[in-house]
């Protein structure tokens, strides 16, 4: 796995992505507000946050689909602003609703997509055949894309991508509507192709589950890079463990519990929640002192989520309710 | 930073045309998997012909005493390109919905060769329906649907005839093209081809000729497409005639070229920006 000990101008002469203090706007609403890290060749990086927290929209201005306001970004060392052109023909892009054309089959929508990146005739014939083979296609290549399961789909969705073989691939929400098994062997194939044909990989994603098998992440909430680092470093960097208090009265019971730990809990939601590095003896502390106030209390190692929620205060799943 | 940082090559480009010869191969692939679409574009027209030619023939007094459904025949060809122009281009918005458009527009393909593609794979719809209703019209009459009728259509003006309709198609699609690029549902499509494509056409000389003065005959001469309908009767007609009163031939050809280069680049403008509409 990569770690996350590049220093920062190391990092930007090596870097697959470079993401330098990008403001977008929509009118007056901020969508991306001075968002910056970079990716290293090679690497399988997530940008991990709330729908409406901003993955999107920096999803867009790196496909190039939107101009870039303000900021840099560029990928594989040539600039989106400047140079759409040729970032396009370099990157690989998959986008959450599928691109495909479901009247035309597997095998026409690769043909189609071969030739907006100028490759045909034999060329493009073995180049498809190879990727049919390489992603278990090649016995549905005559079939219609409608015909097609999710997870099918979604793998001719990726042959599309990789046709022009780009060292590098962006995803937006890859594992949107598969099942478990399919989510499964998609992360194999990343795996692979990282591995094999170190192809940079960027991927936004909402899961937490998704984000764990990324080498690197990015957490975004409401425009902003909130944190980032591998999945180990984040959680470490919440330290110890979690409890999460339940309580009829949470913001009397924080009070006491302040007044008798010197602990400041946070109340997120109905709970309160505690990070502390020895969570089972404060568990049975907590207990002891306050039988009567704690309804439920629960202890675990740090999730990606409570790294989300001791970087912004509240809930993953708030920013998206108050989105909508 | 330089490529070979990177280890790689600048890929090959696509180029101007193999991207406008796949998107308009698609659209043809499409359109023949889509059978009521052929029957919408075609069998309308026809219905409209035979009609409005039953209905409107003893009130009808047009040029060099033909009958109304010689004089409507052109015009139907008319009504059959812009028919399946629409229907051609209403599908940028099921590819923008259904998010083909996005797949295209994150590749290296030159703005023109996108709206190329799709306006030629339209117009060789339109144009091969077109030709359909040219060779079939005829024929109704054999079968009673239609009076005995003489379309001025011969094989020494069926090459002129083909490509005069290519140019009124390619006119038609683009103009289309840039009417849905902007926009999210067929619905707002539907509405713009009710109150403002059909009397487009209604008000060419298509349907009616247009008369010596008033505000309507010069709706009719700032109309665009009078001068696509005018320039497809005068390379039909047999008869001097029935043509004379009609705009001059080369006004007819620069009109359409020139309406058409309009359209274009208009269209090309607007899928050149990058914006949130773009990006959907």
């Amino acid at each position: 796995m990569v770690q996350n000990v590049i220093p920062q101008q190391q990092a930007d002469e090596g870097a697959a992505v470079v993401i330098r203090d990008v403001v977008h706007t929509y009118g007056s609403r901020t969508a991306l507000d001075g968002v910056g890290f970079t990716v290293a060749s090679g690497e399988i990086f997530g940008l991990l946050g709330p729908n409406g927290g901003g993955k999107t929209t920096l999803f867009r201005l790196m496909a190039t689909l939107l101009p870039i306001q303000s900021g840099t970004v560029q990928l594989l060392g040539f600039d989106a602003a400047r140079d759409p052109s040729t970032v396009r023909s370099q990157i690989g892009v998959t986008f959450q609703s599928p691109s495909v054309d479901g009247k035309l089959t597997v095998q026409e929508n690769l043909r189609h997509q071969a030739h907006l990146y100028g490759l045909w005739g034999a060329a493009a014939t073995l180049r498809i055949s190879e990727l049919l083979d390489q992603l278990g296609l090649a016995e549905r290549a005559r079939q219609r894309v409608d015909e097609l399961s999710g997870g099918l789909k979604r793998r001719v969705e990726i042959a599309k991508s990789l046709l022009h073989a780009p060292q590098l691939l962006l995803l937006d929400e890859p594992s949107t509507g598969l099942d478990p098994g399919a989510r499964h062997d998609l992360w194999n194939y990343l795996n692979r192709l990282r591995d094999e044909r170190q192809v940079t990989i960027l991927v936004t994603t909402h899961l937490m589950d998704e984000a764990e098998h990324c080498d690197r992440l990015g957490i975004l909430d409401r425009g902003k890079l909130v944190a980032l680092g591998t999945p180990d470093s984040l959680r470490c960097s919440v330290g110890g463990d979690c409890l999460t208090v339940r309580s009829a009265a949470p913001e009397a019971l924080a009070a006491r519990i302040t007044e008798k730990f010197g602990l400041v809990p946070r109340l997120i939601a109905q709970d309160l929640r505690i990070e502390h590095s020895a969570g089972h003896e404060l568990l049975r502390d907590l207990v002891a002192a306050f039988p009567d106030e704690i309804s439920a209390v629960s202890l675990s190692k740090p999730t990606l989520e409570d790294v989300f929620i001791a970087q912004t205060g509240h809930h993953f799943w708030d920013v998206a309710k108050e989105e909508r | 930073m330089s490529d070979q940082v990177m280890g790689q090559n600048r890929p090959a480009m696509p180029g101007l045309w193999l991207p406008v010869y796949t998107l308009a191969h698609r659209e043809l692939t499409r359109f023949f998997r889509q059978r009521t679409r052929i029957v919408g574009a075609l069998g309308q027209p026809i219905i409209f012909w035979v009609l409005f030619g039953a209905g409107l023939q003893g009130s009808f007094r047009g040029p060099a005493e033909m009958s109304y459904q010689e004089y409507f025949f052109p015009g139907v060809a008319a009504m059959i390109l812009m028919f399946t122009a629409i229907y051609s281009t209403i599908s940028i918005i099921e590819d923008r919905r259904e998010g083909f458009l996005q797949g295209v527009l994150v590749a290296p393909v030159p703005r023109i060769s996108l709206v190329l593609g799709k306006v030629i794979g339209g117009t060789i719809l339109a144009v091969l329906q077109a030709m359909v209703f040219l060779l079939v019209g005829p024929a109704l009459s054999w079968v009673g649907l239609a009076p005995e009728l003489h379309t001025g259509l011969t094989w020494h003006n069926a090459v002129a005839t083909v490509g005069f309709l290519t140019l009124v198609g390619f006119s038609l699609t683009s103009l289309g093209y840039l009417i849905a690029w902007p926009m999210d549902s067929t619905h707002g499509f539907h509405a713009i081809m009710s109150i403002f494509l059909m009397p487009m056409w209604l008000l060419s000389g298509s349907f009616f000729p247009p008369g010596e003065s008033g505000w309507l005959s010069w709706v009719i001469r700032l109309n665009p497409l009078t001068y696509g309908v005018a320039g497809l009767r005068r390379i039909m007609s047999s008869n001097p005639a029935a043509v004379e009163s009609l705009p001059d031939w080369w006004i007819c050809l620069t009109v359409t070229i020139l309406a058409a280069t309009c359209y274009v680049s208009i269209a090309v403008w607007m899928t050149g920006r990058r914006s949130a509409h773009n990006a959907r």
